[in-house]
């Protein structure tokens, strides 16, 4: 499990590096004319006849500059529509990328499984992977609020109890991190950028807010330092788990003292600063 | 009336007869001359006194109404008046009068009220029986054209001698007030006045002058009316000359009100109006006043008397209106005029003794001002002020100069004020916590809905947020930037029925970020108040024209400012506005209504103190009233707030932007009440319940928001008409009693918030006119049985500012006054632009790590059920009780044993010092009592887990038990230590005679004892009677004795003397009611008081 976690990450990072340019080709996909995908398919049939063993869709790919997995969907999806006659639900779709020994043609399903375990950035072997890193992160998460004894709910146990929106902890005591308190907290085993944050903000985080307070965010591999700008609003990001987390405490009863004006140091002697041994990957740009 | 100002000011009439009679409830035959005309008649003669140096704030012209064109008439033809005849003529030129004839009653009656009068119709009229006579009245004015305007003309012209110069002017309708004559004459219908704040622009208050910016509205009406009055009067050369006049001073006045800054107004004196025109910084050095330059001091002195005895006496409409009024006076400023025209006029004495300008000079209205100050200190309402207020009035330089014992006074109450400023309430959660219980999907009837509701609710902050970004950006509009999400949402909630959510949704938002009081409007003040605090009047004085640089000084808007809302308050209203949808409405309105008479019944008085408890908890007042205040105080904003918000959604649908014509109210009133379902609130009956139950104190101010929202037509329709009528009568009632210092910042709440909502344009004038309203209020004196809450001080002087912001405007009257006696004397001010070189989050960076905590502590709960607070704060409650308990059950009971032992070894001494005694028994007992804390914060925290462990249901987590536990143990240790170290070890100890350690106390026994014993009776017994044990309880005839041997005492010649001397005696008296029953009553006895 180890070793395949560094080796995921080896290759997320690769993938981060690149993640703009990506978009760009992903964007530019999404507009791909109907005439576009008539000219790939009518090619690859073509080529695939020529050559049957030859990983003809891949280079095409690669010559046209296309994220091969969504190569493989785009010729997927045209080659589906010659057979049902229809266009095929997403989740055909999808299942057959996942699985191409399910697509009825042997050529193309050669075609597709070297497309996907050939993509860095897209398809369902990344997804796998992104998926893999999340949960590993989430366990991580968990293992530190543990290990600082805060109690917590997560996200299944939220999910029973018939929550609309569920962050991945919600913590049962609050605590305070950087004097901002926090409720709940998202993990996020990725780069925040402009418009990942974004999303998120609207899709999740906000929703979050709305319903449960203020909270955190933790990338695990950095984010864009300005988008931290809603830390008095109630959403705080942090690239690696909190060090410096004041919980609420009760001083016990020898510290307690009568007097007002001790009450003050009391106070100070009961916050906790939880020391974090080894603070999380810094990518923080 | 006129006739019996005049014979007072020339001493025909003893004063202290006409005080007496102002003061007596009946009417004494010798006066023909109703007080309650004679009243609003002094009111407006001073103001119009006034007028021209009074240019300082906005106006006060809560005129009182004038009573009834036949007053006059009335006056004229009694006996009182001598020179009735001539005071006819003297107003009216118009030759043929015939006392006592309606028809031309209306010409004086129109010269005294007409021209300045602020009509708050009948507000002044404080006897129902006066009604009939002014409604009479005002219906006969009413006919407009004719009487109204004749007025008009008449006021203009000169009384006497036919110039029409200077004196002239000042017979014009003062600054800032308006010139609507009594009731409501057409052509002053016409113009309405803008109000100050857009805030409510469903009720456009067409006459609330006293939030009208200084002079906005009055110069159109001023020329309108005057210029008609001019038609009817005829002269074709004296119209042309104040043509010219008006046209003079309607210029000025425009560009005075263009400026922002309060400026002084210039004297209207003829001589130099032309040359100045223009001219709004003059560089006259202003006058300062002077003792030694007043004129007319006797007869300044006679005004004074009669206006304290009708403020002491409540006859006037609204005692805050008054203060306001004088405490402009005191900071008036008038320019310093050498035209010798002028002095001439103000020295001669003229014939007309009405006619002299007795508060033209600033001299003589500082001198009035003070006079006034002096004498109505004991009207304890000045001392009850704010500290900054009291403080800046302390400092004025005007009331060092005329009264340094006034001054005295005044810095002696400023340490008094008990003005305390703790720290309120952390809002740093502003959403609305997801609770499984009411939100999951359960709650609703499909999963369509359910979804639906997540995406409304994130909508429905995304709104929030945006308005809270921009919403202070120039040109912003509310419906433009968020009007389609709103309607998106309204469409959405419809299809999916899923109104009652967002409606509890709403409201829940609403009071999570509202009730908190007035977060964002209010801080500006506070920041003064407390520089204020820190710095004084005369470094105020510097930091006020730094502040002037900085940005625009707040304006002063008086005070009655026309309802409002603040901060986020005005998201929910718009947002509701903007809606607009009747269902979303409905549920909000149930549902207000609702959670409205829930706190209006709720407990304020500690969880679980029944009244069979009394005895007991009684000893623990003290302690727990800074807890019952603050519950009341939290009740009581929110109850307001909600109020507020649901007379606006009641009210919504009919508000109109003035006031409908007759006709359209007559339909409307006749349609409206035929409406045969109740109106939305019952508010005649919540009323009549809590004036029964004495918890008017609770139920009137939230009352008083709601009806605040109410539309033109709603004061018609019978209901609320009956309310207003009860209220009215509540009010008198309350505003009587203001002189008795129980509970009087209760009073004074109910006071100012009534007083507030009669100014409210929307409360029409001849309301108060009808004395159908008699019934509810006396209803109060019968039931006396069970304390309500309103013989509880729960009202502390930080609700009260809470409550009535408007009651601030006193202070920043004074502080303008301050920067302003510098400002003035010359120097241009230059705007300083600021830049702000922090980083906007350091204050949360500096947070302090207590408050941190107190903010984890609230963040805890705000996920958690709700019964789990209601739980940990009760049992903290009761454990806390419990551990005072104890300790006075052991520990305490020991000391005060010691105690006694001591006292008795003492005083068998030869040389024993009753004081000195007491002081060290005291210290000695404090120190043990130290002990006392420690005991009881450890028994909370044995209490505390046991109990929270039994109440929270099983199912709760280790860490939520553990950490309600704790903060029950911190909360319960809190209370119990509060109210010990306030009993045993704090300062009260130290205040012999009245601090109670158990049934008997110590302190109390010392004087007590002595005197005994110099009676030569064992006291010994008396010690003995304190009830430890059963066994110590002496029997029957043993008490009975010892009540004779008491009894005996007391009519003894030497107690009474004894009694006399000291200045509060504690007896303690025994009686017996059975054998193991005792009660025992504390008298209070005064130096004064009779056995």
């Amino acid at each position: 499990m180890d070793r395949s976690f560094e080796t995921y990450t080896a290759v997320y990072e690769d993938a981060e590096g690149q993640i703009s340019s990506k978009r760009i080709k992903r964007t530019i996909s999404m507009h791909r004319s109907p005439a576009d995908v008539e000219r790939y398919f009518q090619r690859y049939l073509s080529e695939a006849e020529a050559r049957p063993t030859a990983p003809v869709l891949l280079e095409l790919a690669n010559e046209m500059d296309l994220s091969p997995a969504l190569m493989a969907r785009i010729i997927l999806d045209r080659f589906l529509q010659d057979v049902d006659g229809g266009i095929p639900s997403k989740t055909v779709l999808n299942s057959m990328l996942k699985e191409p020994s399910l697509i009825p043609d042997q050529i193309l399903a050669n075609n597709i499984y070297q497309c996907t375990i050939n993509d860095c950035c897209y398809g369902p072997l990344v997804d796998c992977i992104k998926h893999a890193i999340g949960q590993e992160h989430e366990v991580l998460l968990r293992d530190k609020l543990k290990e600082q004894n805060l109690s917590f709910l997560d996200e299944n146990q939220l999910r029973t109890m018939g929550y609309d929106k569920t962050p991945d902890i919600i913590l049962e005591v609050p605590v305070a991190v950087e004097g901002h308190i926090v409720h709940w907290i998202e993990s996020k085993a990725s780069f925040g950028d402009d418009h990942s944050h974004r999303t998120y903000l609207n899709e999740q985080f906000w929703s979050y807010w709305n319903r449960f307070g203020p909270g955190l965010v933790i990338y695990w591999y950095g984010f864009i330092g300005e988008l931290d700008c809603q830390r008095d609003r109630g959403i705080l990001l942090k690239d690696c788990f909190p060090t410096d987390i004041v919980t609420l405490c009760h001083a016990t009863q020898q510290e307690r003292t009568p007097e007002a004006p001790k009450e003050d140091k009391e106070w100070k002697k009961g916050i906790r600063r939880v020391a974090d041994e080894k603070p999380g990957k810094k990518l923080n740009v | 009336m006129a006739a019996l100002l005049e014979s007072l000011m020339l001493r025909k009439v003893d004063i202290n007869t006409v005080l007496g009679w102002l003061k007596d409830s009946f009417t004494e035959p010798e006066f023909t001359v109703q007080k309650l005309e004679f009243v609003p008649f002094l009111l407006n003669f001073l103001r119009e006194q006034s007028s021209q140096v009074l240019t300082n704030g906005p106006a006060t012209p809560a005129k009182t109404p004038s009573f009834s064109d036949k007053l006059a008439g009335r006056s004229t033809s009694s006996g009182a008046g001598s020179r009735s005849a001539s005071r006819v003529q003297l107003f009216s030129p118009a030759p043929s009068v015939s006392p006592g004839s309606e028809s031309e009653a209306a010409g004086p009656s129109g010269l005294t009220v007409g021209g300045q009068l602020r009509h708050e119709g009948g507000r002044g009229d404080l006897h129902s029986n006066e009604a009939g006579r002014w409604e009479a009245g005002g219906r006969r004015s009413a006919r407009g054209v004719g009487g109204g305007h004749t007025r008009m003309g008449e006021q203009v012209s000169p009384p006497f001698a036919g110039q029409l110069n200077l004196n002239n002017l000042e017979d014009f309708p003062p600054v800032g007030s308006s010139p609507i004559s009594p009731a409501t004459s057409k052509p002053s219908r016409r113009i309405n006045p803008t109000p100050v704040s857009g805030d409510r622009p469903h009720s456009k208050p067409k006459t609330c002058f006293t939030s009208t910016p200084f002079q906005k509205a009055s110069s159109p009406l001023l020329e309108t009316e005057a210029s008609d009055g001019l038609m009817t009067a005829g002269s074709s050369m004296r119209l042309k000359e104040e043509r010219e006049l008006l046209k003079r001073e309607k210029t000025k006045r425009a560009q005075q009100v263009a400026s922002p800054l309060l400026s002084a107004l210039d004297p209207c004196t003829p001589t130099k109006t032309g040359a100045r025109t223009g001219s709004k910084v003059t560089s006259d050095m202003p006058t300062s006043p002077e003792p030694s330059k007043v004129t007319f001091s006797s007869e300044l002195d006679v005004l004074v008397e009669l206006y304290c005895t009708c403020i002491s006496e409540n006859l006037v409409p609204n005692i805050f209106l008054e203060l306001f009024f004088v405490m402009q006076l005191l900071t008036s400023w008038a320019h310093h005029t050498h035209d010798n025209e002028e002095q001439k006029s103000l020295c001669a004495a003229n014939t007309e003794v009405l006619e002299r300008c007795y508060l033209r000079q600033v001299h003589n209205c500082v001198y009035f001002a003070v006079k006034v100050l002096e004498n109505q200190f004991q009207w304890v309402l000045i001392a009850h002020l704010d500290k900054c207020t009291l403080r800046l009035l302390a400092e004025n330089e005007r009331v060092a100069c005329f009264s340094p014992d006034l001054r005295d006074r005044l810095t002696q109450a400023q340490d008094r004020s008990t003005a305390k400023l703790s720290p309120s309430a952390s809002t740093f959660i502003h959403s609305v916590p997801f609770q499984p219980a009411t939100d999951n999907r359960s709650n609703f009837f499909s999963d369509k809905a359910f979804h639906t509701f997540k995406k409304q609710r994130d909508v429905f902050y995304e709104v929030l947020r945006e308005w809270e970004d921009l919403h202070k950006e120039p040109g912003w509009s509310f419906d433009a930037a968020l009007g389609g999400r709103i309607r998106g949402i309204m469409s959405q909630l419809t299809s999916a029925g899923n109104h009652s959510h967002f409606a509890r949704l709403f409201l829940k938002q609403l009071v999570q970020v509202c009730k908190g009081p007035r977060p964002s409007s209010s801080s500006v003040d506070a920041a003064d108040a407390d520089l204020l605090g820190m710095l004084g009047a005369d470094s105020l004085g510097r930091l006020k024209r730094l502040e002037e640089r900085l940005i625009q000084p707040h304006g002063v808007v008086g005070p009655c400012p026309p309802p409002s809302f603040p901060g986020h308050q005005e998201f929910f209203r718009d947002f509701i506005q903007t809606a607009s949808c009747c269902q979303l409405n409905q549920h909000l309105q149930d549902s207000l209504c609702q959670q409205l008479l829930q706190l209006d019944e709720v407990s304020i008085l500690s969880p679980a103190a029944p009244i069979g408890d009394g005895e007991e908890e009684e000893e623990e007042e003290d302690g727990d009233m800074e807890q019952q205040k603050q519950r009341f105080s939290s009740v009581l904003l929110l109850a307001r707030l909600l109020a507020k918000f649901l007379g606006f959604i009641s009210f919504f649908p009919y508000q109109t932007s003035g006031r409908p014509s007759r006709d359209i109210q007559e339909t409307s009133v006749a349609l409206r009440s035929k409406v045969t379902s109740l109106p939305v609130l019952d508010v005649c009956a919540v009323l009549n319940n809590s004036i029964r139950r004495k918890r008017t104190i609770l139920t009137v101010p939230w009352l008083v928001e709601f009806l605040s929202m109410l539309d033109f037509i709603g004061p018609l329709l019978l209901c609320y008409r009956t309310t207003l009528g009860s209220l009215l009568l509540l009010y008198r009632f309350d505003s009587a009693d203001l002189s008795e210092e129980m509970c009087y910042l209760n009073k004074l709440l109910l006071v100012s918030v009534l007083g507030w909502l009669f100014q409210i344009p929307v409360i029409p004038e001849d309301i108060f006119l009808t004395c159908e309203f008699t019934a509810a209020v006396r209803e109060a004196d019968g039931v006396t049985g069970s304390a309500g809450l309103d013989c509880i001080p729960l009202v502390d002087q930080r609700l009260l500012y809470t409550c009535c912001p408007f009651l601030g405007e006193f202070r920043k009257l004074l502080a303008a006054f301050v920067s302003g006696s510098t400002a003035r004397s010359g120097g241009i001010i230059r705007k300083i632009t600021p830049t702000s070189a922090e980083l906007k989050d350091t204050p949360t960076a500096m947070r302090s790590q207590q408050k941190l905590q107190v903010d984890l502590e609230q963040a805890f709960f705000h996920n958690q059920p709700p019964s789990l607070r209601r739980t940990v704060e009760f049992v903290a409650e009761r454990v806390g009780s419990n551990a005072v308990k104890h300790m006075k059950a052991t520990l305490v009971r020991e000391l005060v044993e010691r105690g006694e032992k001591m006292l008795r070894d003492g005083l068998e001494s030869p040389n024993s010092n009753a004081s000195m005694l007491n002081e060290s028994i005291c210290a000695r007992l404090c120190e043990a009592g130290l002990e006392a804390l420690a005991k009881a914060t450890k028994y909370c925290d044995e209490k505390s887990p046991e109990a929270i462990r039994v109440l929270l249901p099983d199912e709760t987590t280790p860490t939520v038990l553990t950490t309600s536990e704790n903060i029950t143990k911190r909360l319960a240790a809190e209370k119990a230590c509060g109210w010990l170290s306030a009993n045993i070890t704090g300062s009260e100890i130290k205040t012999p005679l009245r601090s109670r350690f158990d049934g008997f106390t110590v302190t109390e026994l010392v004087p007590f004892l002595l005197h005994l014993r110099r009676m030569k009776i064992n006291y010994t017994y008396l010690v003995a009677v304190g009830p430890r044990t059963d066994d110590e309880l002496p029997t029957g005839s043993h008490l009975r004795t010892l009540i004779h041997r008491v009894g005996d005492t007391l009519t003894c010649r030497k107690v009474h003397e004894y009694i006399r001397q000291t200045p509060v005696l504690d007896l303690l008296i025994f009686v017996c009611m059975d054998h193991t029953l005792l009660l025992f009553f504390n008298l209070y006895l005064v130096p004064d008081f009779y056995i």
